[in-house]
């Protein structure tokens, strides 16, 4: 394929993923009562994250189809790479 | 041994033992690799040296002075003519090394950032986010060893290679160098303590260098003791066979050094000691082969005491043989209520529950005493408020001993009738594999359940055996009564319907019973409500089965489908107010393993208490109604009229006549393609629909001959057991028989047998067979079908075994997730793994197929209130 331009967001199958503001990323853990990290994450290098500009340390919500509840709400915090062992 | 302070344990520290640990820790160096003199006696500084503690009673420390029960144990060590790696800490090594300067070891990143990734690194760790510290590590760790000049000293890197199992090189200009332990002890020594934190050290409690061994931890001998065999042959412990090898090779290397043998000899001592060690560490490396026993067994060293089935994880921890538990042969009892086990008397005799003496129960503990261990019921242990234990065979006079009995003693009961026990079944793979029942103790020697709690626990009679096991505490009695109930555990989570409800004969009873025909006399209506504990008055001469059926339900409204339709009147099955107005009781209405029935409206309305009480006396006057009906199934009920057989034959024959057309028009070359399948596969495909048209359409003509009556008909049709299908195969027609899917294909060469024509592609010649089981099957169609009927089974084991792999995979992964009181789901570190259950929140236990309620009989139930008011 190459370098088509292509924009993976018009993708079906790409959920809509948006970076949460400061005051957004707050509220958020103040409702979850948990630390940024415990939150599922998100490499940068993925092409979302890079599509959409997302830096280390950023929370993107995603919101995606579901077979049960319809429609869903997830969020994921961004990091800089994998960890190999936990 | 006195005990002179008491402490608690507040943490434990895991850390790689240095040098200096290892010395101060051992009490011998071990240079002999032998272990008895002639006489027996441990050699001194050998394998099994005195000082290493103590193996049988009787001797005595030379450390400690300490007996066996008192001694515990002492470390050695082996002290290495050279230094050698260890196995477990390669990585770590590998990546020390690269991540380091091979000049002035500080680590390949610019001061800036190491500051930055130390700040970053401290912060974590004061978190106690060591998710976030191993992030940061691992970074350090991968940044660093892509720099190629060192940003301290401004020196060119070497590149670090290591080869399988244990060799380390440097590579300048494609040439590379080995690196000796001793060079990668030098370089990792001089890696700072701050900066071995960022590669993920702990100093002081784990260095870089202590990864390399000078010299080797010797257990004590408590921990690889030896054995003597009846013959009086002393065998030595897989470890210690292992450590003898280290100290043979030490020794013989030390001797080289000494003689100042060539360089060439040492390296070869040298390196067979890093193999020795290796092993000892780990006997299934990647590369290395095993070391072996004289036997040619693969020795078992430290890693495979730990590992795998029968390690000491999931061998001894995780898999503790318990007390208070029994297992025994399970047999039906339809006449114990669904929530009782039936238990053995020579088992309640041995289990015990242990209670405590209160001014209520006192009389009833000292009959239990005086009762003794022999007599049920009675007790196996008394408890004195000093916690002095009495054992109950070896008191003389009991009746004295229960005049003692005070508030304060403990007596270990027998079990008796209604005590809760936990009861379960293997494979585990169900919340409901394990239920609590309550005791009924019975005579013989089989556990005894109620049929209808088979289905959830898959067990059936042909030899099962199952697990009974006693709570100890009030806490776990309570769990057992809240949680664990039979009734409570009724809702399947798979699909949220009742995977207990009434199966085979209770279901043919109940049709029989509720259908219009049946009327019944005040006599046996006396009768079949007795045996349901109904008490209460009869006004009636006769009564129809349903009003009988009537007596156990409760004011419910219902509506469903009938899966017997032999009246179009009872093609629906309507109940108002408790009363039923159309339709029969079969599987739909009271059959397990499905939602919404008749019975899961009653648990849902009504409760498990009700739901219990309603299956118990339902099952007890319907097995009664049935003796009395006499229900059986005889081998003239799969005959049919030669007429019918003769028409049989012809439907067969048509077909059978149209698959040869096909196959002539095959021939021929004029048969049709299907789109997107080749020539052969549409002419298969025809052949296929047109054999199973003939099955189907004889049965069905076949079908109008079995009277209503007919003992397999009913069975089937109120979903009993079995299928119209197996009707079929037993008086009309078997069919087609399939090898993977196909029709038979293999054996001979384009043949199946011998008694067919190389390429044959007929009806008979690819196994359909035209008889039936009554009639039997001529010895080619027998032969075929065991062919395939052989395949079932072998599909059947190979699946089991695939599966149960799958699903331990599968609870290993998710064993530590839970539900948090917010609804999110998360592991035992906190990390949300969804955001809320399932995305829809909705237990599926608690469902009505997969919807959170059932809004469509709501609206029923509403409209209905509406209409009486």
């Amino acid at each position: 394929m190459g370098k088509t331009n292509f924009n993976i967001l018009e993708h079906e199958l790409v959920p809509e993923h948006i970076i949460l503001s400061k005051k957004e990323k707050i509220k958020l853990l103040k409702e979850l009562n948990i630390k940024p990290h415990q939150l599922p994450w998100i490499l940068v290098s993925d092409p979302v994250c890079k599509k959409i500009g997302a830096k280390p340390g950023d929370v993107i919500m995603i919101i995606r189809k579901s077979p049960t509840a319809g429609k869903t709400v997830a969020y994921r915090y961004v990091v800089p790479i994998k960890v190999k062992e936990a | 041994m006195e005990i002179e302070e008491e402490y608690i344990i507040s943490g434990i520290k895991f850390g790689i033992l240095s040098q200096e640990q290892i010395k101060k820790l051992s009490v011998v160096s071990i240079t002999v690799p032998d272990t008895y003199d002639e006489e027996w006696t441990p050699i001194s500084f050998g394998l099994v040296d005195k000082k290493l503690g103590t193996l049988e009673p009787g001797q005595t420390c030379d450390t400690c002075g300490g007996k066996i029960d008192q001694c515990p144990g002492h470390f050695g060590r082996i002290d290495l003519a050279r230094p050698v790696i260890h196995i477990g800490f390669i990585k770590h090594i590998l990546n020390s090394l690269q991540a380091t300067c091979a000049n002035c070891n500080r680590i390949l990143l610019d001061d800036v950032r190491i500051e930055k990734y130390k700040k970053l690194l401290d912060k974590f760790r004061q978190k106690n986010l060591t998710l976030l510290a191993n992030l940061v590590i691992n970074l350090v760790i991968k940044r660093s060893s892509q720099n190629e000049i060192c940003p301290h000293c401004k020196v060119s890197q070497p590149k670090i290679k290591f080869e399988r199992p244990f060799y380390f090189y440097e590579e300048r200009e494609r040439i590379p160098r080995p690196l000796t332990p001793f060079d990668i002890y030098e370089r990792l020594r001089k890696i700072r303590d701050d900066e071995a934190r960022l590669l993920g050290f702990d100093p002081p409690y784990s260095r870089p260098e202590s990864t390399i061994l000078f010299s080797l931890p010797v257990p004590p001998i408590i921990i690889r003791p030896s054995i003597t065999l009846e013959t009086g042959e002393r065998s030595e412990d897989d470890l210690t066979h292992k450590l003898g090898d280290i100290v043979r090779t030490n020794e013989k290397l030390k001797q080289s050094i000494d003689s100042a043998s060539p360089q060439l000899i040492i390296d070869e001592h040298w390196n067979l000691l890093q193999f020795h060690v290796a092993t000892y560490f780990d006997n299934e490396i990647a590369g290395v082969s095993p070391s072996i026993h004289r036997s040619g067994r693969p020795l078992k060293t430290l890693a495979q005491r730990l590992k795998g089935k029968e390690g000491r994880f999931r061998g001894n921890l995780s898999g503790k043989r318990v007390d208070f538990s029994a297992r025994t042969v399970i047999s039906p009892d339809p006449y114990i209520s669904i929530d009782e086990v039936g238990v053995p008397y020579e088992v309640a005799k041995r289990l015990t529950i242990p209670v405590k003496v209160t001014s209520w129960n006192l009389k009833e503990l000292q009959t239990y005493v005086i009762n003794g261990p022999d007599n049920y019921p009675g007790a196996n242990y008394v408890i004195t408020p000093e916690g002095r234990q009495i054992d109950l065979r070896f008191v003389k006079d009991r009746y004295q001993l229960a005049q003692q009995l005070t508030v304060g003693y403990v007596v270990e009961r027998h079990l008796k009738d209604g005590d809760l026990v936990l009861f379960n079944r293997q494979p585990s793979l169900h919340r409901m594999s394990m239920m609590a029942h309550r005791v009924k103790a019975l005579p013989y020697k089989t556990f005894r359940i109620h049929p209808l709690v088979c289905p959830p626990y898959n067990a059936d009679f042909d030899g099962d055996e199952m697990n009974l096991f006693v709570p100890q505490d009030e806490e776990a009695k309570s769990e057992l009564e809240v949680i664990m109930k039979v009734e409570k555990q009724m809702l399947t989570p798979r699909y949220g319907g009742m995977i207990i409800g009434a199966l085979h004969d209770y279901i043919t009873a109940s049709y029989l019973l509720t259908r219009r025909q049946t009327k019944l006399s005040r006599f046996l209506t006396a009768c079949i409500l007795a045996h349901a504990e109904y008490k209460g008055a009869l006004d009636k001469d006769e009564y129809s089965g349903r009003e009988i059926f009537e007596f156990f339900l409760p004011e419910i409204n219902y509506e469903g489908k009938c899966l017997a339709v032999f009246d179009e009147e009872d093609k629906n099955l309507v109940i108002k107010k408790g009363k039923i107005l159309k339709g029969v009781i079969d599987h739909n209405a009271i059959g397990d393993q499905k939602a919404r029935t008749l019975l899961h409206k009653i648990y849902l309305k009504y409760g498990p208490e009700k739901t219990k009480d309603f299956l118990n006396k339902l099952g007890w006057a319907l097995i009664f109604f049935l003796d009395h009906y006499g229900f059986t199934i005889g081998l003239d009920e799969e005959d049919l009229p030669r007429e019918v057989y003769e028409e049989i034959e012809k439907i067969i024959n048509k077909h059978v006549e149209k698959v040869n057309e096909y196959i002539e028009l095959y021939r021929k070359g004029k048969l049709e393609r299907e789109p997107g399948s080749t020539l052969e596969d549409t002419l298969e495909q025809k052949i296929i629909d047109e054999l199973n048209l003939a099955r189907d359409e004889a049965g069905k003509f076949a079908e109008k001959f079995f009277s209503r009556e007919n003992s397999v008909l009913i069975t089937a049709k109120t979903g009993a057991r079995g299928k119209m299908l197996n009707l079929i195969h037993m008086s009309v027609c078997i069919g087609q028989q399939t090898l993977r899917g196909k029709r038979m294909y293999r054996g001979y060469e384009g043949r199946i047998l011998p008694h067919f024509k190389k390429g044959d592609l007929g009806a008979f010649a690819k196994g359909f067979i035209k008889s039936n089981y009554k009639i039997g099957l001529n010895p080619i169609e027998f032969f075929i079908h065991a062919v395939s009927g052989r395949e079932g089974l072998v599909d059947t084991a190979v699946r089991t075994s695939q599966s149960g792999y799958m699903q331990r995979r599968l609870i290993n992964a998710l064993l530590d997730v839970y539900v948090d009181y917010d609804g999110t789901v998360k592991d035992t570190e906190g990390n949300i793994i969804q955001f809320i259950y399932g995305e829809d929140g909705v237990d599926p236990a608690m469902s009505v197929w997969h919807d959170p309620v059932d809004v469509e009989d709501i609206v029923k139930e509403v409209m209905e209130e509406d209409e009486t008011v």
